[in-house]
């Protein structure tokens, strides 16, 4: 425990410093966004209502952790240069992948407060609705049947929670962890915050093109060999980040099986693994 | 580029070559649960364009289908029925698992818009708005096909379809179809069954069937006795002949 004292101080400090820097402003972003939807939709139906609630909310904690997973990455290990903290820090017996390790686990718990935050508005707007919702349905039906009563109240909370929403948002963090330290590795090697956000950013959209190029070099099919060879380095290269889509269609009423939510977590995890490595690796004989 | 980097970028590629089976059994397992099943095609990218098309790859599908519908409200509100068809035909290939946009694209169609093209006033001929009206009609049906193919496990749209061949094509043997089908799969409403039987009452030839059917649904118990499938019985009792002693308990009261 002793030995992973230096690490967690590097990864408080990197997490005080984003919270500094005013990150979870994007969270007043994120509420106008859902509580604005949630008073303009007044005009749709309930269930159009709901949908377009939960469309909107997942895309925007998916975007915005995306965002937060490669800007904050990105620009730690130039701002940390320029401010000449890095040399401070690791003048002292504090190994490179040490100094790494704590910054990564800063963003990912900046990553673990946003996805939360994020989830309770959303929860708490959507539980707020169908509140609403449940109180004039049940004003309309005052007169009716217990059994059309009921009937009505089941479609209304069918249509708002769903317990697979759960595992959708988890993959959406696990994929901005992914993201996280997929930009680390690219900074590991990189001159610029300014090259590591392009290159994260084109990752992130090769990323969900991975699976597309895998099957199409796995299937065999006779081709260029241009493009087998092409298809084949994108699909090595590249995190299938398409795996981690799951929201759109949890959204639709898909349930999440166990197995596969925990198969996708653990790809996520060892992605992160991997690619941590990988910038140890590199960064640990980089000239400072 | 130093050695570092070279390692890097080979353990990089093995790392890529050892994950590829676990990447194809997880999409595999993926396909099997539903998911990622939306078809990204070129006919699709001509529709949303090519900044829809990208943010539709990226995995924000379902909030440009939102953003989509919200477009297809305003069409409804401008009653632009062909613009609003087209966007329903975007909306529901982006997210096609979900329910509430084939439901509501089915009934727009068959319903709003093709009251709107039989009273419109500026089409003279009485033939061309029947014409017209009817295709919007065939127009949700196919949507709510299209939905089922799509949701083969899910009950609502089958039931929306039932209810689109009672009331808009009068077809009541395909609408008894319909229910039936619905009621045999799970979350299936409790009426999907009863509105079968009410449905399969009104096709030729199948009366003597629709009878025993409703009966047994009646022999259930009292949930499933409402005043509506006590009246169909007692008026089938009558019209098949059936034996009194076999008829329902005379002691509910006739209504």
């Amino acid at each position: 425990m002793k030995s992973a004292g230096p690490t967690l101080a590097i990864a408080r400090n990197t997490f005080t410093e984003l919270v500094r820097q005013k990150v979870f402003f994007f969270l007043l972003i994120f509420a106008l966004l859902i509580i604005g939807n949630s008073a303009f939709m007044a005009k749709f139906s309930f269930q159009e209502q709901f949908q377009m609630l939960k469309d909107i909310s997942l895309g925007a904690m998916s975007v915005f952790t995306s965002l937060i997973a490669i800007l904050a990455t990105a620009n730690f290990l130039p701002k940390d240069m320029e401010d000449r903290t890095i040399y401070t820090l690791l003048a002292k017996p504090v190994p490179r992948y040490r100094y790494l390790l704590g910054k990564l686990l800063g963003i990912i718990a900046l990553l673990a407060c946003a996805t939360l935050l994020m989830s309770a508005l959303f929860l708490a707007t959507l539980w707020l609705r169908e509140s609403t919702v449940l109180a004039e349905t049940r004003a309309q039906l005052a007169t009716a049947s217990p059994e059309e009563i009921s009937l009505a109240v089941k479609e209304v909370t069918d249509a708002t929670f769903n317990i697979n929403l759960l595992p959708g948002i988890a993959i959406i963090f696990v994929k901005s962890a992914l993201l996280a330290s997929l930009t680390l590795f690219l900074s590991s090697f990189a001159t610029s915050s300014i090259f590591t956000i392009l290159m994260a950013a084109a990752l992130y959209f090769i990323g969900h093109l991975q699976a597309t190029a895998r099957e199409y070099w796995l299937s065999g099919v006779e081709v260029e060999w241009w493009s087998r060879v092409l298809a084949a380095g994108v699909a090595l290269l590249f995190p299938d980040l398409q795996a981690f889509n799951l929201t759109d269609d949890i959204i639709a009423g898909t349930a999440v099986p166990l197995a596969l939510f925990l198969n996708t977590a653990g790809l996520g995890i060892l992605y992160v693994a991997v690619y941590f490595a990988l910038s140890a690796l590199v960064f640990s004989g980089r000239e400072l | 580029m130093n050695s570092r980097k070279i390692a890097a970028l080979v353990l990089l590629c093995c790392f890529g070559a050892a994950v590829l089976p676990l990447q194809s059994s997880l999409q595999r397992e993926a396909h099997a649960a539903h998911f990622h099943q939306t078809a990204l095609t070129i006919n699709l990218r001509e529709r949303i364009g090519q900044a829809g098309f990208l943010a539709a790859l990226s995995g924000f599908r379902s909030p440009l289908a939102a953003l989509l519908w919200i477009e297809a409200h305003t069409a409804w509100e401008n009653t632009e029925w062909g613009r609003m068809a087209g966007l329903f035909e975007t909306v529901t290939t982006l997210q096609p698992r979900s329910l509430p946009y084939w439901d509501m694209a089915a009934w727009h169609m068959a319903w709003n818009a093709s009251i709107a093209a039989l009273q419109n006033e500026k089409q003279p001929s009485e033939a061309l708005r029947i014409r017209a009206q009817r295709a919007y009609i065939q127009l949700g049906k196919d949507f709510l096909e299209r939905g089922i193919q799509n949701n083969p496990d899910r009950p609502q749209l089958r039931v929306q379809l039932g209810v689109l061949l009672r009331d808009k094509l009068e077809d009541h043997c395909a609408a008894a179809e319909q229910f039936f089908q619905a009621s045999k799969l799970p979350d299936a409403p409790p009426y999907a069954a009863r509105f079968a039987g009410y449905e399969m009452a009104k096709c030729p030839g199948r009366e003597r069937e629709a009878y025993d059917y409703l009966r047994k649904l009646y022999d259930e118990g009292e949930k499933q006795r409402l005043p509506s499938l006590i009246n169909l019985l007692r008026e089938m009792e009558n019209k098949l002949d059936i034996p009194s002693r076999e008829r329902i308990s005379s002691g509910i009261p006739q209504s």
